[in-house]
């Protein structure tokens, strides 16, 4: 049984050696496949982070006229509160606002030289209990006298979401349209070489070899196209991603995305290994109900 | 045993088989002659169920030849040897892989193997060959190849299609000494050829056919003799 299973892979592996150009058209198509399908995965991931991460922190923020007093504060306070929507509040001074600012921007200093506490407002941070109550603490803060400005996540939320709902979509049209793309050619290679080994297919039907042992390196060919491929465009995007990490990460300040941890890479590998085992195996076995007449 | 029973093999509406009932015994020597179209290869192909008859019926042994499917019909080929005219070997593999590799597909060991084959290669007397590839070698010596690929299961029956219809007089009458050598060992032979020179000289069972049907049989002036005799003589 071992034996057989090793002379099996042996063909397999000699007949790909064999072709070299026809592994390697097929290898190519796969490999771009499945890395583009890989990136789409990973942006939405991504995206579903970063959609989760705003979720969690329903908040408003309302920025403050400058001589704005500390009993009109702690009465906007009071009135937030009283609507029972209010998870935290949290005050920011103009201090503590340039501090954020020189903390963000440490790398910068041109940004740092000119600016002051001054120009910057104190601002007020509240925290809804769900989502959904945020437009109702918005609205009370924006008719406030002492309020300049109102930064409201829920339209954030609403632009991500929309956002999140494309690149899902998407990205799902162009990893089914890759995948069929994958089958394809499985299925035109592995045919053009049952056409090559016509002879050596038919010796081995007159010799006595059942239907799958002629089927089975076939098979195996396209499993080695599948998950070869599929090995080589993940390790592309492992390697890819972590190069643009630290671009990445300045871009997404405090949002847990970056840098990517290596579980999330190894599941990408394994989940592109099965479906490129599965993308193989298939596209073999149509190609060889199609054109392996044993 | 194999035994034919009223077939009828049409293609495409052609008669190429016209009501054949014929038994071959165990260990038999049979010629079978006619022009190129009389259906000497159609009849072959039906004991191996490449192809199925139209109609009637064929056994080997017990097994109903056309009634078989799947893995049964690989069951039969493999009790069954086959060599052609064209000897039908695989190009990129040696003389000693071509000879293996039935001995592959049946999912011997290694060492099995290569005991088996050394064996065959000293039966045919083809040692010194069998690091060539079928290009390297003669027609007789690539007919020869093809002889002990068939040869190398043990099959009960050996059919030969033309099996010396490419070669020059000396390796054909090579051939035939092997086939009658493993013909004495107690396999059964039906070959199909066009060389009179042969069943002139070597006595066996001749069956002529001709547009399908079978016009000589000459079981009648050739006794069967019994498989256990024939191994002695």
């Amino acid at each position: 049984m071992l034996d057989t299973a090793k002379r099996q892979l042996n063909t397999a592996s000699l007949r790909i050696a064999r072709n070299p150009y026809q592994a390697i058209g097929a290898i190519l198509v796969f490999v771009l496949a499945f890395f583009i399908g890989g990136l789409f995965v990973l942006i939405t991931a991504g995206s579903s982070i970063l959609l989760n991460y705003f979720e969690s922190k329903p908040q408003v923020t309302a920025f403050f006229r400058d001589n704005t007093s500390a009993e009109e504060i702690e009465e906007i306070k009071k009135t937030l509160a009283s609507t029972g929507y209010v998870a935290t509040t949290r005050y920011i001074s103009k201090e503590e606002a340039l501090e954020i600012y020189r903390e963000q921007n440490k790398k910068e200093p041109l940004l740092l030289e000119f600016v002051t506490a001054n120009i910057l407002p104190a601002s007020l941070e509240v925290s809804a209990t769900e989502v959904k109550h945020l437009p109702v603490l918005a609205d009370i803060l924006t008719k406030q006298e002492a309020v300049e400005d109102v930064i409201f996540q829920k339209d954030i939320i609403d632009t991500l979401t929309r956002w999140t709902t494309i690149i899902r979509n998407v990205g799902l049209g162009i990893v089914l349209f890759l995948i069929l793309t994958s089958l394809f050619t499985t299925l035109i290679v592995i045919g053009l070489n049952i056409a090559l080994h016509k002879d050596e297919i038919e010796i081995m039907r007159l010799v006595g070899a059942t239907t799958w042992f002629i089927r089975v390196p076939f098979i195996l060919e396209g499993i080695i196209y599948g998950t070869f491929s599929a090995l080589i465009s993940t390790i592309a995007i492992w390697v890819g991603v972590e190069y643009l990490s630290p671009i990445l990460s300045s871009l997404f300040q405090g949002i847990p995305i970056f840098p990517v941890p290596p579980s999330t890479f190894i599941l990408l590998l394994i989940g592109e290994v099965l479906i490129g085992a599965i993308i193989g195996t298939v596209g073999s076995l149509i190609a060889t109900w199609r054109y392996l007449k044993v | 045993m194999i035994k034919f029973n009223s077939i009828h093999k049409n293609f495409n509406g052609l008669a190429a088989l016209y009501d054949i009932n014929l038994e071959v015994s165990d260990g038999e020597f049979v010629f079978l002659v006619g022009p190129t179209g009389a259906g000497k290869s159609t009849l072959l192909k039906l004991i191996i169920r490449e192809e199925v008859p139209s109609k009637g019926t064929l056994f080997v042994d017990d097994l109903e030849v056309p009634r078989l499917s799947g893995s049964s019909i690989s069951q039969l080929r493999r009790r069954i040897g086959i060599i052609f005219q064209d000897f039908k070997l695989l190009q990129n593999r040696t003389v000693f892989e071509n000879i293996s590799f039935p001995l592959e597909i049946a999912g011997l060991h290694k060492e099995d193997i290569e005991r088996l084959t050394a064996d065959m290669l000293d039966l045919i007397n083809l040692k010194e060959q069998k690091d060539l590839f079928p290009n390297q070698i003669s027609g007789g010596e690539a007919q020869k190849t093809a002889i002990a690929r068939a040869m190398i299961q043990k099959p009960e029956i050996l059919l030969a299609d033309e099996p010396t219809g490419n070669l020059d007089l000396k390796s054909a009458w090579e051939i035939m000494q092997l086939l009658s050598k493993l013909n004495n060992l107690g396999t059964t032979i039906i070959m199909a050829t066009h060389n009179f020179d042969f069943i002139n000289s070597l006595h066996h069972r001749n069956i002529e056919i001709d547009h399908g049907k079978i016009t000589k049989d000459t079981l009648e002036k050739n006794l069967k003799k019994p498989k256990s005799e024939k191994k002695k003589t």
